[in-house]
């Protein structure tokens, strides 16, 4: 799925996937740190966005 | 190709004559040159109505599961042969229920091609071996057929049905590719923004008309995902992320299972070749899982069973 996101233009580091087990506390703030950072760097996302304006 | 419209013609009489299926599904004349249609017939003297030629790009796996539970007969080509084994293998239909009438593949040509090159309405169509003889009103032109294949045609590494119960020619020589995706290859090298564009060019004239996916044997969900009401999973106007999400989740439901047969371009009235994704997936399948979908009946599909070697590294 990441692969087609990628592969029709959505980078790469929009889309994360993860396994985190209710006992992994510090693998999920990891995580999220992580995935906060890559998505800031791309800044806000404008494909796939629906205008409902 | 006359021998073998003959045979499929006796084959398919005798079939109904004996009782032994209720019905063959397979392709007719339609009422305007090289738009054959497909059919189901059920009398004997209905299958002198059964034709086969270049412009049968349709796939009749598609009629098949439509018929469950009776005996019928299919006439297919390599491609509709794939589709029906992932048939068997998705419990659509049973084996013991479906008679297949094999056809060695000439190749399928790009109608949108040949009506490009002829300019006016086409008049007639005729085929002598790797030559159409294709008129309009006011020309007459002999275009050699290797030119005008469908795109997924001269791609084509299986032309000739991988399972069958009688076949209705000789086998076709089969082609070795060095690169099966060129196409996706040229994609990948764009910057992602370029990607973006090219989808979205793809896909503007798109017209919802959802034939793509009525064409598709693949797509046989009682209720689709673009149909549903409660809950309403994408919109349904011309919304562009609408139509960008109808394309995107049509392509990711065949992952794994496209057989690359073309019948969604073909039956595409606005000339858009959704293949470019569903054949991203197809490649993923083949690099990541080795996998060509429709190949034997005795393999699940790789997104039907688990391995511990299932390439993981996507996930975190
Ligand atoms: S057949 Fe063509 S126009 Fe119709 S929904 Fe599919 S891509 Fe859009
Ligand atoms: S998505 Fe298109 S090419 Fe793939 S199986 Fe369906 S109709 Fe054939």
């Amino acid at each position: 799925m990441g692969n087609l996101l990628e592969h029709m233009g959505i980078e790469k580091d929009r889309v994360h996937f993860s396994w985190i087990s209710s006992a992994e506390a510090t693998k999920f703030v990891d995580v999220v740190k992580e995935i906060s950072d890559k998505v800031k760097a791309l800044g806000p996302n404008k494909k796939f966005v629906k205008d409902y304006s | 190709m006359d021998t073998c419209i003959q045979k499929i013609r006796e084959i398919a009489g005798d079939l109904l004559e004996k009782g032994e299926v209720e019905r063959v599904i397979g392709f007719a004349e339609g009422s305007i040159p090289m738009a054959t249609s497909p059919v189901a017939i059920s009398t004997k003297e209905d299958a002198q109505k059964l034709c086969f030629s270049s412009t049968c790009g349709l796939n009749l796996a598609n009629y098949a599961s439509k018929e469950k539970g009776k005996k019928i007969a299919v006439v297919a080509k390599g491609c509709d042969s794939r589709n029906l084994v992932t048939h068997i293998v998705e419990n659509q239909i049973d084996r013991d229920n479906l008679y297949i009438i094999g056809v060695p593949c000439p190749g399928m040509v790009d109608k949108f091609k040949i009506a490009a090159e002829m300019g006016g309405e086409i008049t007639g169509f005729e085929e002598a071996g790797d030559t159409l003889i294709v008129s309009t009103v006011d020309d007459k032109k002999e275009l050699n057929k290797q030119d005008y294949l469908r795109h997924n045609c001269s791609l084509c590494t299986h032309k000739n049905p991988v399972l069958f119960d009688v076949l209705v020619g000789e086998e076709v020589e089969e082609q070795q590719l060095d690169n099966a995706y060129p196409d996706v290859d040229a994609i990948e090298a764009l910057t992602a923004d370029g990607r973006w564009k090219h989808f979205e060019e793809l896909t503007q004239n798109c017209i919802r008309c959802y034939a793509c996916r009525n064409a598709c044997p693949l797509c046989y969900c009682p209720t689709c995902f673009v149909d549903e009401s409660g809950p309403q999973w994408v919109g349904k106007g011309q919304d562009k992320t609408d139509v960008d999400t109808f394309h995107f989740l049509r392509a990711f439901h065949c992952a794994g299972r496209c057989t690359d047969c073309g019948a969604c371009v073909e039956a595409c009235p606005m000339g858009i070749n959704v293949r470019d994704f569903t054949r991203k997936l197809n490649k993923d399948a083949q690099d990541m899982f080795g996998w060509e979908a429709g190949l034997t009946i005795d393999k699940r599909p790789p997104l039907d069973a688990y391995s511990p070697d299932d390439p993981n590294d996507f996930i975190k």
